[in-house]
């Protein structure tokens, strides 16, 4: 399976954007992890805004960054939303009020809980009727997303962008699922090479377990282990290094995916 | 899209468990809808209640994984030898070779909303128990993980959550799957389980009738909430099908890109997902013979799709929602639409919509009340979901 990633988008501690990361994945910058993003994407009108949670800011922040610098319309974009638990804050704030003898519960809060509720403001937001699919593979959710992305692409040869994002739950729905650090990216993919192409990868699935690729720096490693969408750091980084490489990365506990991560040469295009 | 085939196929419902369960039912105009009698729910409406689920043991190794969400998909994998089916398409592949794609809207969160009432006054804290299983119960992939673990497959996998597109959306992935070659057959299905999440949800939104659900009646009130477990096995070949040739045809998704909640005023979304999956099995709208309509029975939902379906096939192909049999299983309602639309094709069956008795007369697509005996050949089924995240399929009979 081949693709060209067009555009990149993402938010994290100390990875406010796509060049601040390329310069820590660079080692231009030192990584500072303390420095924290308050994403506000700034597409979404602002009585939106104001009403969507913290996890559709997130991925609507890196879904607009990956669609800068580039020709393809908004509107043309198929799109894949990937999270582990998606709205965990509010599906907590929903438990709580239903272990009341009241049980009553926010309309809003109601429809905002959906593990869709991102790809919902997305097409509202940019006015877009194109597909778009949402999904979890628990730890996998990014790889996943990469397959669904990948076969899209294949068989439609539509342009795709690949939202991946997971927020920690708040206490104590945190014990559960303690992860490490907010992080969400965004990579639109297309069939066929643009002037702008930043990589070319070729994916295949390969059965069994086998080394993952990790971050050298300590932090960042810590991260990509504490997210799953954080799991893509690797082949961003890969991108921003600009080298023939190779990433590899876990699947599902039992297999792989390899990705091989080809720099796109300025093509006339 | 080349023709899927759905080489075994099964249910579980309100109607009951297995096909000649739904298929009696549907023949019998039989509703599985009754008033409520879960997790103490104190006020009035109809719900559709797989029976027995509750008494479901999950395997020794798999303990972790128990919830009701999964006992009700081992009950679904647990009929008309489904798992035995799957058994050989592992045999015959590799259990690589096999995927596994469920729709889910609301997973295990029943466990969640169980544990919120256990938190420690003193801590807050959530007990023990409930935060190590978090993964295997509540956490949206659980149910692929479980059906993946129970079937003792090694391919790809995922859950997909769009609401009540969720189990609809699987058929179309799992097609592009196997052309991309990252499988040659695919496990796809839908579960979803009664929680309060959506008992109180729906309710909160004002969208549930207190009498069992009357889709397209001019009285129609608000929708009937029913849990359910639907599962097939798709495959390019057809060889080794003995329920009677039903093929997935077509595909089409879109968005309505309008309200998380209301649908698109125009039914914009509803009317590109039809078209695209006209394009898809490159047919013409002329041809379908029954539209089994998403027909929730709220006021808006009905009206917008009579809308949509009247635009794009006018007012001749007969239409009906299934929904006043089996509730709206919400994730589960594309597997439970699609396993209903395939009895139909096999039967000759067109079900009339029950619980109805006066068609809304704003409508002008054609929508049945009393079940039809024909040859069906070809039935289009939507499928809509919030977040305005829309899905049709087209099966046909082969």
């Amino acid at each position: 399976m081949q693709l060209f990633i067009n555009g990149i988008g993402i938010c994290g501690p100390g990875l406010a954007g796509w060049e601040q990361a390329c310069e820590v994945f660079l080692a231009i910058r030192p990584y500072c992890q303390e420095d924290l993003s308050q994403p506000a994407p700034t597409f979404l009108p602002p009585n939106e805004l104001r009403r969507s949670s913290e996890v559709v800011k997130w991925s609507l922040q890196v879904a607009h960054e990956a669609l800068q610098h580039n020709h393809v319309s908004a509107h043309d974009i198929t799109t894949v939303f990937t999270t582990s638990g998606g709205e965990s804050a509010i599906l907590q704030q929903l438990c709580l009020a239903l272990a009341t003898t009241e049980r009553v519960i926010s309309p809003t809060l109601f429809h905002h809980s959906v593990h869709n509720a991102a790809a919902g403001y997305w097409s509202i937001g940019i006015e877009s009727h194109q597909p778009s699919v949402s999904l979890s593979c628990y730890d996998s959710s990014f790889g996943g997303g990469l397959i669904e992305a990948g076969t899209y692409i294949c068989v439609n040869s539509w342009p795709v962008l690949l939202v991946a994002y997971d927020l920690p739950p708040p206490p104590p729905l945190y014990t559960a699922r303690p992860l490490a650090a907010p992080f969400a990216t965004a990579l639109l993919f297309s069939s066929q090479q643009f002037s702008h192409s930043l990589a070319q990868l070729s994916i295949q699935l390969v059965q069994g377990t086998g080394k993952e690729t990790r971050m050298a720096e300590a932090s960042l490693e810590i991260l990509r282990k504490g997210n799953p969408a954080a799991r893509a750091l690797p082949l961003l980084s890969a991108i921003a290094k600009g080298k023939k490489t190779q990433v590899s990365m876990s699947y599902l506990d039992d297999n792989q995916l390899l990705i091989d991560v080809t720099p796109c040469q300025p093509c006339q295009n | 899209m080349g023709p899927l085939f759905l080489t075994k196929f099964t249910a579980v419902t309100a109607l009951g468990h297995g096909l000649e369960a739904q298929y009696l039912a549907l023949c019998e105009r039989r509703s599985g809808l009754h008033p409520s009698n879960f997790e103490n729910i104190d006020f009035d409406m109809a719900i559709g209640r797989v029976k027995d689920v509750e008494t479901v043991t999950l395997p020794t190794d798999l303990e972790v994984f128990d919830c009701r969400n999964n006992q009700l998909a081992l009950l679904g994998l647990q009929q008309d030898g489904f798992q035995e089916a799957v058994m050989a398409a592992r045999a015959r592949y590799g259990p690589h070779r096999v995927a596994v794609l469920i729709g889910t809207s609301t997973s295990g969160i029943l466990e969640t909303e169980r544990a919120y009432r256990q938190q420690d006054l003193e801590t807050g804290a959530l007990p023990e128990n409930f935060c190590s299983r978090y993964r295997y119960t509540h956490n949206t992939f659980s149910v692929g993980h479980f059906v993946r673990s129970y079937l003792r497959l090694t391919g790809p996998a995922m859950v997909v959550s769009t609401a009540c597109s969720s189990s609809a959306k699987v058929f179309a992935s799992a097609s592009r799957w196997i052309t991309a070659g990252f499988c040659d057959a695919a496990v796809v299905g839908g579960v979803d389980s009664l929680c309060l999440t959506t008992l109180c949800g729906f309710s909160a939104l004002d969208l549930v009738s207190k009498e069992p659900c009357r889709p397209c009646a001019v009285d129609r009130d608000g929708l009937s909430i029913g849990e359910a477990a639907g599962f097939a096995l798709l495959e390019k070949e057809n060889e080794t099908s003995n329920q009677g040739g039903v093929a997935l045809l077509g595909y089409g998704e879109s968005c309505d890109a309008h309200h998380m909640s209301h649908p698109h005023p125009m039914g914009t979304g509803a009317i590109l997902a039809m078209q695209g999956a006209l394009r898809s099995a490159n047919l013409q709208a002329s041809v379908i013979d029954y539209i089994q309509l998403h027909g929730t029975a709220t006021k808006a939902n009905d009206r917008v799709e009579d809308k949509a379906v009247s635009e794009v096939f006018g007012s001749e192909v007969p239409c009906s929602s299934t929904k006043g049999w089996t509730g709206h299983t919400l994730g589960a309602a594309g597997a439970v639409g699609s396993i209903l639309a395939s009895l139909c094709l096999t039967h000759g069956l067109i079900p009339g919509t029950v619980n109805t008795h006066i068609v809304d007369p704003e409508f002008s697509s054609f929508v049945i009340l009393e079940n039809q005996r024909q040859q069906v050949r070809t039935i289009l089924s939507n499928f809509f979901g919030f977040g305005g995240n829309n899905c049709c399929l087209i099966f046909g009979s082969v």
